[in-house]
């Protein structure tokens, strides 16, 4: 496997609108721009299959990518943080050394899952997962579709499959109805909001939209065939092709803690310039709180400016910040898990997909980490990424502290990185 | 619409539309991705390369997120079949 050495004055991690918002920024002010994202084309998971020929915001902020400052590295994931102002990422066939002046993280957030029985049986999926998957050319038309879990993010998905033809046979929201209409109060100072959610009401008209009910087991063999669900006093079992559920969302912070930044209550800490606790490291959107796409554009010119040693550039978007800042809070109070979920997953149920660790087998321990030194439960592939959130929600066991790689990579490129590890002066293995 | 692209799934043939993603592929064939460490069938789930759900052999390597990798004519995919 090759390697390769790149430096750039400003390294933006992850290309959702937060990253694309600080590449941009930062290239505009002059800076030399590395964006390394995971995902085959830039966008985000939001902005997934948008092209720089629409005529939308994502088309926007994709053309003003094709900066002659700003070199975009797809399909290229971080696994490292060897030393000071140095990353190793890896694509499917190359070693990538970057070593930067200043790092924007722009990883955002992945889908919370929770375990009930048969959510591991094939067409159960998130619900920003399945969306994913008709991005990427899963035809959707004619199935039966549940939706269920809890977050703005059900109906947004909704709205997207119907659109695509799929019948959409119920919504359901664990959040109860009194703390959606709470959640309606507050979006009145926010009529950018206040227009999506017409929207969506008028795409999703005629779509059963359930609040305090939530899927408690899912049925098939060897595929799902129907989702049973509560609302209320009463269950029903419905039958579908697909059960798109996520439970809201969790920000990926496993870089910025490998790297050592300040957490806050599970986000990263930042100041009004998107700085972290970590010299020359800055952090936009998901990461640093759940605060949806208009917030993360505005992070990620924060933090792009300031990277860029444009401060002054940068606060004049405080302004516009603190009027989302409502919405942000308002979004972690109305989607908070109720704990009757808790009790979702039975002794025999899988809480662990890459091992298989069932709940039964996780309940006993006292702590995440004798959890996984007894049962293997968040060792597998993905690293405690899908487990962990739900482990932490079924037992409050903290997480464990974070240990390179943070992602799985080729042996060739940990031995790379063991060899930086046995050299600390740094001389660099260059292109083997 | 583009020609659609064809790649093969435990040797069947699948098309699929320009841009597609290994993991449609596999879905579309109706395959599941992987066996799990107790023989349960396992497919996509998060469709963003982090639970590694959807891995499958791509033209001979093992263990690629199938979700993160767009469909080349004439790949070749293989799931751990049963």
């Amino acid at each position: 496997m090759s390697g390769e050495q790149k430096q750039f004055d400003v390294l933006v991690v992850g290309a959702g609108p937060a990253g694309i918002a600080a590449a941009v920024t930062a290239a505009e002010c002059g800076a030399r721009v590395g964006v390394v994202d995971d995902n085959p084309a830039p966008g985000g998971q939001i902005w997934r299959g948008e092209s720089a020929n629409g005529l939308g915001e994502a088309a926007r902020w994709l053309v003003k990518l094709h900066h002659q400052n700003i070199q975009l590295l797809s399909g290229t994931r971080v696994f490292d943080h060897p030393a000071a102002n140095v990353l190793h990422a890896e694509t499917a066939d190359r070693f990538l050394e970057l070593s930067y002046q200043k790092l924007v993280l722009a990883t955002g957030a992945r889908e919370r899952f929770l375990p009930f029985p048969g959510w591991t049986l094939p067409n159960v999926m998130g619900a920003g997962g399945l969306q994913a998957l008709v991005k990427s050319g899963l035809p959707i038309e004619g199935k039966r579709v549940v939706v269920a879990g809890t977050g703005p993010l059900l109906l947004a998905v909704a709205s997207y499959l119907r659109k695509h033809g799929a019948r959409i046979a119920m919504i359901c929201e664990q959040a109860s109805l009194r703390s959606l209409g709470r959640f309606g109060l507050a979006l009145l100072s926010q009529p950018q909001k206040i227009t999506q959610v017409l929207a969506l009401r008028k795409d999703l008209a005629g779509v059963p939209f359930v609040t305090d009910s939530w899927p408690i087991a899912a049925g098939g063999d060897p595929v799902l065939k129907d989702v049973l669900i509560t609302r209320g006093r009463d269950t029903e079992k419905i039958p579908c092709d697909y059960l798109a559920c996520g439970f809201h969302l969790v920000p990926n912070t496993e870089l910025a803690a490998l790297i050592g930044c300040r957490m806050r209550d599970g986000y990263v800490e930042v100041d009004h310039l998107e700085r972290t606790s970590v010299p020359d490291v800055f952090c936009a959107g998901e990461p640093t709180g759940i605060g949806g796409i208009e917030m993360s554009l505005i992070e990620g010119q924060i933090a792009g400016a300031t990277a860029a040693g444009r401060p002054d550039l940068a606060q004049k978007h405080g302004r516009a910040r603190a009027k989302l800042e409502p919405f942000s809070r308002a979004l972690d109070r109305t989607f908070r898990l109720r704990p009757e979920l808790q009790s979702l997953p039975l002794p025999e149920t899988i809480v662990c997909r890459c091992e298989d660790v069932t709940y039964s087998r996780l309940k006993p321990y006292g702590s995440w980490r004798s959890a996984k030194l007894q049962t293997r439960c968040g060792m597998g592939p993905c690293q405690g990424r899908i487990c962990g959130p739900a482990a932490q929600f079924l037992f409050h066991w903290s997480p464990d502290s974070v240990r390179p790689p943070i992602f799985p990579a080729v042996l060739n490129n940990l031995a790379a990185m063991a060899c930086r590890e046995a050299q600390p002066s740094g001389a660099m293995r260059g292109s083997e | 619409m583009p020609d659609p692209i064809t790649v093969t799934v435990n040797g069947r043939s699948v098309a699929v539309s320009e841009g597609a993603t290994v993991a449609a592929a596999m879905m579309i064939s109706g395959s599941h991705c992987r066996q799990s460490v107790l023989g349960e069938p396992r497919s996509p789930l998060c469709g963003m390369g982090i639970c590694f759900e959807c891995r499958a052999v791509i033209d001979g390597i093992s263990h690629r997120r199938s979700c993160q990798i767009l469909c080349a004519s004439g790949m070749e995919i293989r799931t751990d079949e049963w």
